[in-house]
């Protein structure tokens, strides 16, 4: 059994609009183990991106409930001064869009610099350059000592990508955090990132949290994937047994929308409805129920619960049992605009 | 960056060029020339229009021009019709004192705006904050001259604090200390209540400025390295906030000549404002056209000076 | 005579320099790109970032000014003046890829819908509207929202918002760009599905312009790869995929994810092998500039850009 890393224990992240707060991560517990990618997949609107961003301890103005333990610390309950001590350091994140996620005033060099600087003070301005050059090699930059003194907009997307991978590993951090990493950068330059980011997760034997919702991503780099809809997670598994045998409709369904790359189908596969936004979330009952109606309701649970169907395969409610697909539905263009 | 500076130059050159043809042309379409007013009606209109033909009155436009920008040059603008004395010596102690307001005005403007607009936009739909939109409200609303009457007639007659006229108390020996003083006194008041209200648009500017830089990715980044609030604040969020503030700057100036106008004639200030509306009123267009021009290129300048702090502050600018 | 077909089309974009601006060269967006539909078919144009197929799009649908070369759509010359060629272009419509930029938010759906209406036919509003709620029920939207702001819409809704625009002047050729690159992967089921459907149903033609091969080989029966403005290779959706014979399409089709977590370690490899030959071949495929060579015929269909033999 693999060391774990980092413990989620029923996390629930909110945000409060107009006099409410509405949860966008609804009780979600799961771990992550050293030297180990966990997936996370699902659609806009699931609730990953608010999980990461709070394990990461970014959120102003959410209310966080539960717990997230990370090297014997609770992050939800930390300091401002003890979180800062933590992010940068111990864990990092690597950001959707290298067009907006570097201070366009900043030379590359003095971006890298700072995360040096902001964790260990005593290291003399020409360690941090010499520490900032190793990095931009080890991250594939070519002429680094030249790239040192450029700003954002001389670099290409990929390039810019490989600089925030740069910031995020500086301090060898043992958790890394990538929301999305490659969503907008070009096929060949995805694989070049996703081969960095598994390389330097075997060199710093770090736990990666992916959140993605390309499950061709997810097929490439995961260990363990998680399944999100609506906030919850509804399905968890080892990477083979969620590819081979997955069980939530949802999943299920996921899988079969995306065009397979082995035989050309006519029709793919169409998810009625839509995902309700955060304040209209069914806050009882199974969440993906209405986007399956012609599954009798006596099949989901009252109250889903996450039920272990295989030895580290968990799955949500208890509708995946009766679970079919619909002969062909007609009706894909009807997504109920009222 | 040099390379920008250089090629930015070189565009202002042709708009001061471009400038001074328009205010030439302007002031010809006035009626009058020269001579009219300085000469005896009973003369013969026939000598009148020998003398016109004689002093090159009636020449193409182009010709005239060109004779009264190597006049300029020289240092030769005109003569004034009513105050009967070379526009040169008119002007020549005015634009100082109007130069030495503007600089006055900047600095409340800036000394103002940057904390009020940086309180307001860090601790944005606070307390502070409404109370700071509302003043900016209240500055907008309020129309510069009735402001400008008001504090004269709070701190210059009824608290005594500031002279109330006059750019420097008579009988001083110019390069003295006391000179001097009396000089910074005579400032402080018309440059403070037109900062006060041509502030507003800077704090309110910086505000919304600050509210969106705040939401930048980049800030994300920032915070996820681990740095403290107030490196954030001070390292990303501020720089990137003062861009368009710079860019601003420019059209600040223009916003100061405006203000100048009003001011200077409320307080009684010796200036370019006061010249150019009482030049006005007379109808002494040699004046006004001079006038005019010093304004233009004053705000040609101020374009000019806020590209360059542009290109200084944000390294995208000086690339193409 | 192929239904769309594209010429030797250049579109040059001057760079300008020095101190006085002068144009001191030119990008070479689209650099001699020569293609043919064929009625009721779907072709793809696949490529990365700055490969110009979204140039490509926009010079046949006349948004990019042409350099030289011609497009002629059912045998009449696009290239010719604007005035000219706006009857024929009512013909060619075009999707974008990001549905929440290119609505404007501050029309109500029925202006939007009816902007192409109203340029191109004179219709009594009442007509209109009755126009607008048809192209409504066409792209599966109720003909009751088209009071309604943009914002109202999801984001697969408002893609199909951008389709019944398209879709007003009953157009022969759609050019969709990146139609689906900006939604959610069940949404993006949803409007590849409608696609299909409207395709058949009204017998439409499509420039389908991605990045993703995954969908590109879900849609279009031709494709052709594009890399810094000019092919590589074209062929039919089974030789570009199946048969792959220039480096560059070798490496983009190697690079799609593979679905199947079992293939992993050999698709890796796989992968890593390609790499290393696009490397140590590269100079055999690019001329000195980087540049792909000419297209050369090695069957009916499939064209690579080789450099000339001998």
């Amino acid at each position: 059994m693999s060391e774990e890393l980092v413990k989620i224990q029923n996390l629930k992240t909110s945000f409060r609009i107009k006099d409410d707060y509405y949860a966008a991560v609804d009780d979600v517990t799961l771990s992550v183990n050293k030297n180990e990618v966990l997936a996370i997949v699902g659609e806009s609107g699931s609730g990953k991106s608010a999980l990461a961003f709070s394990v990461m301890g970014l959120h102003n103005r959410a209310k966080i409930e539960g717990d997230i333990y990370f090297k014997d610390q609770n992050i939800p309950k930390l300091s401002p001064a003890k979180l800062n001590q933590m992010r940068g350091d111990d864990m990092a994140m690597i950001f959707q869009d290298p067009l907006t996620a570097l201070n366009p005033l900043m030379t590359i060099g003095d971006q890298i610099s700072e995360t040096l600087f902001l964790h260990n003070k005593n290291l003399s301005k020409e360690k941090r350059r010499e520490r900032v050059i190793d990095l931009l090699n080890q991250v594939g930059i070519p002429r680094p000592e030249y790239i040192y003194d450029q700003y954002p907009h001389e670099l290409s997307g990929g390039m810019r990508q490989r600089v925030i991978i740069a910031i995020a590993i500086a301090n060898k951090p043992e958790l890394l955090i990538a929301d999305e990493p490659t969503t907008a950068l070009d096929v060949t330059i995805q694989a070049q990132i996703l081969d960095l980011i598994r390389e330097l997760k075997e060199d710093m034997d770090a736990g990666v949290i992916l959140i993605t919702h390309d499950l061709g991503v997810v097929a490439e780099m995961a260990d363990r994937v998680a399944v999100m809809y609506a906030g919850q997670i509804v399905e968890i598994a080892d990477v083979h047994s969620l590819f081979e045998n997955p069980l939530h409709p949802y999943t299920r369904s996921l899988l079969n929308s995306v065009p397979n790359a082995d035989e050309v189908q006519d029709k793919l596969h169409v998810i009625q409805g839509i995902v309700p936004s955060l304040q209209y979330l069914p806050r009882k009952g199974c969440r993906f129920a209405s986007r399956i109606p012609w599954i009798d309701e006596s099949a989901h649970e009252e109250n889903p619960e996450m039920h272990e169907v295989r030895p580290g395969h968990f799955v949500r409610c208890t509708c995946h049992s009766q679970f079919y697909f619909p002969e062909e539905n007609k009706e894909e263009h009807s997504d109920g605009i009222s | 960056m040099w390379k920008f500076i250089v090629r930015r130059l070189f565009v202002t050159f042709p708009q001061i060029l471009l400038l001074s043809i328009i205010v030439f042309l302007m002031a010809e379409m006035m009626p009058g020339d020269a001579l009219t007013g300085l000469i005896d009606p009973n003369i013969d209109p026939a000598a009148i229009e020998a003398q016109r033909e004689r002093l090159g009155l009636n020449d193409p436009w182009h010709i005239k021009y060109a004779d009264w920008v190597s006049g300029l040059v020289q240092g030769d603008l005109g003569q004034s019709f009513r105050f009967k004395m070379p526009v040169s010596d008119l002007v020549g102690q005015r634009l100082l004192n109007t130069f030495w307001l503007s600089v006055a005005t900047l600095i409340f403007t800036y000394a103002i705006a940057l904390p009020l607009g940086i309180i307001s936009g860090r601790w944005n739909d606070t307390w502070g904050d409404r109370l700071i939109t509302g003043y900016t409200y209240v500055g907008f609303a309020a129309p510069l001259f009735i402001t400008a009457l008001v504090m004269l007639w709070v701190f210059g007659f009824q608290l005594g604090w500031f002279p109330t006229g006059g750019s420097v108390a008579p009988g001083l020996e110019p390069g003295s200390w006391d000179y001097f003083v009396s000089k910074v006194q005579h400032l402080l008041l018309p440059a403070f209540s037109m900062a006060v209200i041509t502030t507003v648009s800077t704090v309110q500017y910086l505000r919304s400025e600050i509210i969106d830089t705040k939401q930048k990715d980049f800030i994300i980044t920032a915070r996820a390295k681990g740095a403290p609030e107030s490196r954030v604040y001070n390292r990303h969020i501020f720089r990137n906030s003062l861009v368009p503030i710079a860019a601003f700057f420019g059209y600040e100036i223009t916003g100061l000549i405006g203000g100048s106008i009003f001011v200077e004639n409320i307080y009684g200030y010796p200036g370019m404002g006061q010249l150019f509306l009482d030049s006005v009123l007379l109808r002494d267009f040699s004046v006004v056209t001079v006038v005019v021009l010093i304004f233009g290129i004053a705000a040609i300048l101020g374009a000019l000076i806020s590209d360059i702090l542009l290109s200084i502050i944000d390294p995208r600018i000086r690339i193409k | 005579m192929a239904f769309l077909d594209v010429k030797d089309l250049k579109v040059h974009f001057p760079i300008k320099g020095g101190i006085l601006q002068r144009t001191v060269g030119h990008v070479k967006a689209v650099d001699g790109v020569s293609l043919s539909i064929e009625e009721g078919k779907t072709y793809g144009l696949v490529g990365e970032s700055g490969s110009g197929k979204t140039t490509t799009g926009r010079a046949i649908i006349g948004l990019n000014k042409v350099t030289s070369g011609e497009i002629t759509f059912e045998g009449k010359d696009l290239s010719v003046s604007q005035k000219q060629s706006k009857e024929v272009r009512r013909d060619i419509q075009m999707i974008f890829q990001d549905p929440y930029s290119s609505l404007n938010p501050k029309k109500r759906v029925i202006d939007i819908v009816a902007e192409p209406i109203r340029n191109y036919e004179k219709l009594s509003k009442l007509e209109v509207k009755k126009r607008v709620q048809e192209l409504m029920e066409q792209v599966g939207l109720s003909p009751e929202s088209i009071l309604k702001y943009p914002h109202e819409f999801s984001g697969g809704q408002r893609q199909r918002i951008g389709v019944a625009r398209a879709l007003a002047l009953k157009p022969k050729l759609i050019i969709a760009d990146e139609p689906v690159s900006a939604l959610d992967v069940s949404v993006q089921a949803q409007v590849l599905n409608f696609m299909k459907d409207i395709q058949k149903d009204l017998g439409l033609t499509y420039l389908f312009i991605s990045h993703d091969l995954g969908i590109i080989k879900h849609m279009c029966d031709d494709i052709g790869i594009m890399y810094k403005g000019r092919y590589v290779e074209e062929g039919t959706r089974d030789e570009i995929f199946n048969n792959p014979q220039h480096i560059y399409t070798k490496r983009l089709v190697a690079a799609i994810p593979d679905i199947d977590p079992k293939k992993r370690k050999a698709h890796q490899q796989f992968r890593q092998e390609v790499k290393e030959e696009y490397d140590k071949s590269y100079n055999d495929y690019f001329d000195h500039d980087g540049l792909a060579y000419k297209l050369q015929n090695i069957s009916g269909t499939h064209k690579v850009a080789l450099p000339q033999k001998g």
